[in-house]
């Protein structure tokens, strides 16, 4: 064995070009559109006259206005994620280890929320919540509840994605042996299945942290004057204030905030990882019986989570893009999606910015999928030297960094990092950097969806192969690379998803012409007349409709490729 | 503000050499990355921005002028036109001054009367007078021209008025009347414009140090803060015919025009042109363009007639040039105001974080 172990150390060796490509690439991307972009930005805050100055921080640090947003962001988020996950777990469990008609449609219904614009949602769930609207009961209108409500209507999708993706493939033999041996379903789900979901558990909920602990535009709309985070004081103090001086101090804050998080998940999911036995999606899922006690408790609480937490909300969206300015039903609105609006609200169709939108995101898919993938398949690997483990953990961590870094921050950043001309273009106002910072923000999904699934793998499949004499290239194309591509179908549609909706960076840099659907929308919802209004709900369920049949896409390859390989 | 326009050239030593490796590394990465996959036609013009012809019109979100005027300039003119949207009003001037190093274009449009100082202040804009000013139409700092104008005011639900057999209030003061309790409702200063207008109106109303008094006693009669426009205008004003509960709501005097009833007669809702406060757009040539004499053409074209004429139905504002001749519903449903509340541009740029901060104070607590 011994003997064998150093055989496959010695093929790793002669395959350092791989690896240092491998981890030069995602690093040379991180460092130019995110690193250097966001310290430069940093440090013009603690620069005054060219003398450093550091006083913005005592001053900002002392102040309570400054604690009470740390501890308002943290509480949101906290509370934000543990929500997420307490409801994901039961949809993970219906839309994944049950099959029932109609599975594939929940699924991509589920995602969408993830997509679409926070200034939509944040009306959809105002109207909701105000004095008059439906849940106006409740009196959710700017409370600390009402923002934890948008937040898991926002991320549960990602808890049910990313944890879904490994239970389906858990190999049911094992509950099933803990069962035989007398174990109640409960104790089967503690024991059994709760330790092997925890990796995946702990990757969805560090991301679902650092989307919650940035939420911006609903924290804005919902939580009224009274509510703020790092992350809106930060958005204040850059683009109206421009006090650089405070933002600088408080991107720090915000860095610290996140980073202290990212290593105690890391921490949580380092602890409980170890290889699973996989099996193929196919045939782990049991058909949904309506006899079993089991099963109807779960297809209830799913269905009052998908109904209270999607659907209202959403329908409430579908069925004023359906009402006409005179109060009738009609497709007017959608009819007006060839057109740039009442009075010319928009520089280019909604159509003519779908297009665009589906252009940007292929492009910011294709980065994300290239970057993310060579990051996860480098962190997948458990070095045997402290110092390397060490190194490969840090580099986990520093792609998850753009989750958790104001998109202001960033494009701002952009403005004075890229102040050169590249090939006569001025990147800042050419458009091309929409799908690069799209990208930053997809890639540290696409690494938390792919990674669980290849860190499952066995190690002792890769040793195998190398002992029977594969070379590194080898391992990867026949060990690693089948199980990985099953997660990739998730990780496209996810990237897909995310490119699709962001607003924050793409608001700073696309250009009236290539404007993309969510800063349309944004636009239309900005100005008076029932027609722009309904045109930019009707727009918001196209969003809406094209992310879910993205996703169920992706489903659908993945199945394909997933079938029959064990 | 100030301190950081003088702060670029020191900041980092190393930059030139990283800058270098990090652009070159920022093309290898864009080639590689979208080259093959991201056909859009922003990629393929881009390629000769910097060659002479080309002129490049940094403006904010709200831009959205015909596209047939601009090729109509492009046609007389010999030059094309790049437009570059930056975010909101606020978020523009702020770009401006963080890259007056290394400008995004060569003329700017949008920037407002309460962020003008704080651009000129920071040396943004150059010095340039069109030979055309129109009468009537006043520069600021002899660098930024006067395009537009729009007035922000409270509007009133007409309709919800006559239903309760209430009288439509006027002034500010009535606003705080407690016949007018629980009724309106405003944005915020600190995140949106037409909020940081309606304090300014306020500032000019009531003094420096009479406004905190005046917003003391809107919140005693109930006053609510939305976050944005959209927020109040949408989900609050009952006007907007969305359910919204408060017939009192803070918006533009143009907003009437947008819910004219089925037959033009009559606009359901009007705007108290006692309330306003008026917002002015400025153009102007950028410091250290590359096309600076195309940026002149370009501030000219912005006060044509065909232009001052369009800005009414594409950008909601009333042109600069008072000669223009307006929109017949505009005459009718979206006169401006009279007197509208003024506060000096500089005076703006000194105190706007203060009065807000005081402003937050006072409301929020």
């Amino acid at each position: 064995m011994d003997r064998d172990r150093g055989r496959l150390r010695a093929s790793l060796r002669t395959a350092p070009l791989l690896w240092g490509t491998a981890v030069a690439v995602p690093l040379g991307f991180l460092a130019v559109f995110f690193a250097w972009p966001v310290a430069a930005l940093v440090v013009r805050g603690f620069v005054a006259d060219g003398v450093l100055d550091l006083t913005g921080f005592t001053e900002v640090l002392s102040s309570p206005r400054t604690w009470r947003l740390v501890g308002l962001t943290l509480t949101q988020a906290v509370l934000g994620t543990a929500c997420s996950v307490l409801l994901g777990l039961p949809l993970a469990y219906l839309l994944y280890r049950r099959s029932f008609l109609g599975r594939g449609l929940v699924r991509g219904l589920v995602t969408v929320p993830f997509v679409l614009p926070a200034v939509v949602v944040g009306v959809a769930f105002r109207t909701l919540f105000a004095p008059g609207g439906t849940l106006g009961f409740l009196g959710l209108e700017e409370s600390l509840a009402g923002i934890v409500v948008a937040l898991v209507f926002f991320n549960v999708s990602v808890v049910v994605r990313t944890v879904g993706g490994l239970w389906e493939r858990l190999d049911p033999r094992t509950e099933q042996a803990a069962a035989s041996l007398g174990a109640g379903p409960a104790r089967v789900f503690r024991t059994v299945t709760l330790p092997a979901l925890a990796p995946a558990i702990a990757s969805a909920a560090s991301v679902v942290f650092l989307f919650c602990a940035t939420a911006f535009g609903v924290v804005l709309v919902l939580g009224g004057v009274r509510y703020g985070t790092i992350e809106t004081e930060i958005w204040t103090r850059t683009t109206q204030f421009l006090d650089l001086r405070s933002a600088s101090v408080l991107s720090i804050l915000q860095l610290v905030v996140i980073s202290g998080a990212l290593v105690v998940s890391a921490r949580a999911r380092r602890r409980r990882e170890a290889a699973l036995r996989l099996v193929s999606a196919r045939g782990s899922a049991r058909r949904l019986s309506w006899r079993s006690p089991q099963d109807v408790t779960v297809a209830l609480v799913g269905a009052a989570i998908v109904v209270g937490l999607m659907v209202l909300p959403m329908a409430g969206l579908v069925a004023r893009s359906l009402r006409e300015p005179d109060g009738s039903w009609g497709i007017g609105n959608y009819v007006a999606l060839g057109t740039t609006g009442e009075r010319n609200a928009l520089v280019v169709t909604v159509w003519e910015a779908t297009a665009t939108s589906l252009r940007t995101a292929l492009a910011a898919t294709v980065l994300s999928l290239v970057v993310g993938g060579l990051v996860a398949l480098v962190v997948s690997r458990r070095p045997r030297s402290v110092g390397a483990r060490r190194a490969v953990g840090t580099l986990d961590g520093l792609f998850m960094l753009p989750l958790g870094v104001s998109a202001v921050t960033v494009g701002f950043g952009f403005l004075i990092t890229l102040d050169q001309p590249v090939l006569g273009v001025d990147l800042r106002t050419s458009g091309l950097l929409v799908p690069v910072a799209q990208a930053v923000v997809a890639i540290p999904l696409v690494v938390r969806t792919v990674l669980p699934v290849l860190r499952a793998i066995d190690p002792r499949l890769r040793e195998v192969a190398a002992v029977l004499g594969s070379g590194p290239g080898r391992v990867l194309r026949t060990v690693d690379l089948p199980i990985a591509l099953r997660s990739v179908g998730l990780a496209t549609g996810f990237a897909f998803a995310v490119s699709l909706g962001e607003f924050g960076a793409t608001s700073f840099l696309a250009r009236p012409d290539g404007a993309t659907l969510p800063v349309v929308i944004y636009r239309l919802i900005g100005r008076p007349g029932a027609e722009n209004y309904g045109m930019a709900l009707a727009a918001s369920v196209v969003l809406a409709v094209l992310t879910a049949t993205v996703m169920m896409m992706a489903e659908r390859l993945r199945d394909e490729r997933g079938g029959g390989e064990f | 503000m100030l301190r950081l326009s003088g702060a670029h050239a020191g900041t980092i030593h190393a930059r030139p050499l990283a800058g270098t490796v990090a652009r070159a590394a920022a093309v290898a990465l864009l080639l590689a990355g979208c080259g093959g996959s991201a056909p859009d036609g922003s990629g393929t013009d881009g390629g000769d921005a910097s060659a002479s012809g080309t002129v490049t019109l940094v403006t904010h979100d709200s831009w959205a002028l015909d596209e047939k005027l601009v090729e109509q300039f492009e046609q007389e003119s010999g030059l094309t036109v790049e437009v570059s949207a930056a975010g909101d009003a606020g978020t523009l001037v702020n770009q401006l001054v963080l890259t007056k190093d290394a400008p995004l274009g060569d003329a700017v449009f949008g920037i407002d009367n309460t962020f003008a100082s704080r651009a000129l202040e920071a040396g943004v804009v150059e010095e340039y007078t069109p030979a055309d000013l129109p009468d009537g139409a006043e520069q600021l700092g002899a660098a930024l021209t006067p395009i537009d104008q729009g007035d922000v005011c409270v509007n009133a639900d007409e309709a919800w008025f006559e239903r309760s057999d209430l009288e439509v209030p006027t002034t500010l003061e009535d606003l705080a009347d407690p016949e007018y309790r629980d009724l309106l409702v405003v944005s915020n200063p600190a995140t949106s414009s037409p909020g940081l207008a309606f304090l300014l109106a306020t500032v000019g109303a009531f003094g420096e140090d009479g406004f905190e008094d005046y917003w003391a006693s809107l919140v005693d009669n109930g006053v609510k803060v939305a976050d944005s426009w959209e927020d109040a205008y949408y989900v609050d004003f009952s006007g907007a015919g969305e359910g919204g509960e408060r017939p009192l709501a803070l918006s533009y005097a143009t907003s009437p025009a947008f819910t004219v009833s089925e037959d033009g007669s009559e606009s359901t809702t009007s705007a108290l042109l006692e309330t306003c406060f008026r917002q002015v757009e400025y153009a102007g040539v950028l410091a250290g363009a590359d096309n600076p004499e195309g940026a002149q053409e370009l501030v000219d074209f912005l006060l044509t007639e065909d232009v001052q004429a369009a800005l009414p139905e594409s950008m909601y504002m009333y042109p600069a040039d008072p000669a223009t001749q307006l929109p017949a519903d505009w005459e009718k449903f979206a006169p401006q105001a009279e007197a509208p509340f003024e506060v000096e541009p500089a005076e703006v740029s000194e105190h706007r974080d203060e009065w807000i901060e005081r402003w937050t104070a006072t409301v929020v607590g």
